[in-house]
């Protein structure tokens, strides 16, 4: 028998953009049982929500991801509007909308450069991170804030887009697509990504299913589940298809990301198209009491914000749970059996947020 | 042919000109809405310490016997919560970040604001 050998991969190490860190049970080369734990960057937002207001504790929520902060600011409003009963606005709905599908494609462009780093490709990482620079320039032009955009707050937003900036923002997006195109063709066709991401990682469909996989990583392996389709703020006046492939390895994974962006361009233009004038916020009243589980969909997959309120102005209890917390025991299984220098490409490839998780 | 995908990119990025810009010799890009930090006008705060209760990080201390306004600026998160809230219009939002420093500090700033004498009250008829 082959003596076995613990090697520690992170909590810092070069391919990773935060800290996690797993013991990896080689035996030779071979992966045979990975061991993760987290908790290096824990900073108790679920614990402060009881010390602020439930108005400014949108701006902590926001503060849980540095990537997708849009999304988690906006579940929070929404998982509150419903304990109370707030209906927003129509147009505050659709801007919801375009900024969340903006965060996803500077979320994916992210992740691809990211992806092109783990395996070597400096060119193309750089490349992703120029176009994703456009996508951040909207942010900072509309919003104030490249990364933390502090637009949504209950019962609305609170900043509008002119109508001039959003037709703006949509030619600037068919630029922005012919970029994107170039971009992915590369990952998609080119020999030596495909040599590194194909038949790397794979998850079948029943392990994903079993194992909750969310997200691209689930679609990726032909779980077809996603919380847009669920039609939450204007998702459900838009048109767009869900995006699977059915092989289950990191490219499959890279495969569905890529395709997303293009999807994402089209929800932005589709909304920009049927926008109506009017108000984007409502006043509110009275103080949250009731609970709430309110679900959305992150770049990453499905994120889940508990909310629950007494009456008074702090709530009593939030819970967090973020994709990258659901994705961890899919990653463990894809990284047992596998190459030992395959594990940066495989643990990149379920787009680990680590801040996300631990919250 | 998988080959040569990259190629084309690869030249159009040798040919055109950088991406970045020489910081700091070119000024930063900014718009108008950029929240660098939060500016604060004396002469005009009634000292109501919303701001104090509004901010998400506690970051704003407002003393009304020594009449003074502080912010930690290691503690603001630049929400513009104070901002938006300010009944007197005495916030807003500069599009500067602030500059590195080498230790902790606080900014503290004197509110000069004097609230303006109440009309004298007419003599009622009967008296």
């Amino acid at each position: 028998m082959t003596k076995q050998i613990i090697v520690p991969f992170g909590p810092q190490h070069p391919v990773l953009p935060e800290p996690i860190h797993l013991d990896l049970v080689l035996e030779d080369e071979r992966v045979v049982d990975v061991i993760p734990s987290i908790g290096y960057i824990h900073r108790g937002f679920e614990k402060l929500v009881e010390k602020r207001e439930f108005t400014e504790y949108v701006y902590v929520a926001e503060r849980t991801c540095g990537i997708c902060s849009f999304i988690h600011g906006m579940t929070y409003c929404v998982g509150v509007e419903q304990i109370m009963n707030i209906e927003v606005p129509e147009r505050a709905d659709y801007l919801r909308t375009i900024w969340s599908e903006y965060s996803r494609l500077h979320s994916h462009l992210l992740w691809l450069g990211l992806f092109a780093d783990s395996f070597g490709f400096e060119n193309l990482f750089m490349n992703a991170w120029r176009i994703r620079e456009r996508i951040l320039d909207v942010f900072e032009q509309t919003t104030g804030g490249r990364v933390i955009q502090g637009t949504c707050k209950i019962g609305g937003v609170r900043r509008d887009i002119a109508n001039e900036k959003l037709a703006e923002m949509s030619s600037n997006l068919d630029s922005i697509r012919k970029e994107i195109e170039d971009l992915t063709n590369v990952f998609l066709h080119d020999d030596t990504v495909r040599h590194r991401t194909r038949n790397v990682g794979v998850l079948s469909r029943e392990d994903a299913y079993h194992l909750g996989a969310v997200g691209p990583t689930g679609r990726g392996s032909g779980v077809a589940i996603d919380l847009r389709k669920t039609g939450y703020a204007a998702y459900g006046k838009l048109n767009f298809s869900m995006v699977t492939d059915s092989c289950g390895d990191a490219y499959s994974r890279c495969l569905v990301r890529c395709k997303e962006l293009f999807s994402s361009i089209d929800l932005i233009q589709q909304a920009i198209r049927k926008i109506p004038d009017g108000p984007i916020e409502v006043k509110v009243t009275g103080a949250p009491n009731g609970e709430f589980f309110c679900r959305a969909e992150q770049p990453r997959g499905e994120l889940v914000h508990y909310i629950k309120g007494n009456g008074t102005k702090f709530l009593v209890r939030s819970r967090i749970r973020t994709p990258t917390l659901s994705n961890i025991p899919s990653l463990i299984k894809m990284l047992q059996g596998c190459e030992l220098a395959d594990v940066p490409v495989i643990v990149l490839s379920i787009d680990p947020c680590i801040s996300c998780t631990e919250r | 042919m998988g080959f040569f995908e990259m190629t084309k990119t690869a030249l159009k990025t040798v040919m055109s000109r950088p991406a970045t810009i020489l910081y700091p010799y070119q000024p930063a890009k900014k718009t108008g809405l950029t929240r660098g930090h939060v500016a604060y006008d004396g002469s005009k705060c009634i000292s109501c310490s919303i701001c104090v209760k509004k901010c998400p990080s506690q970051a704003i201390l407002l003393n009304k016997e020594a009449k003074t306004w502080q912010i930690d600026r290691f503690r603001c998160v630049v929400c513009s919560s104070c901002v938006d809230t300010c009944p007197s219009k005495c916030l807003f939002m500069d599009t500067q970040y602030t500059g590195p420093a080498v230790e902790k500090s606080v900014e503290v700033f004197a509110i000069t604001y004097v609230k303006p004498a109440k009309p004298e009250k007419k003599d009622e008829p009967n008296q």
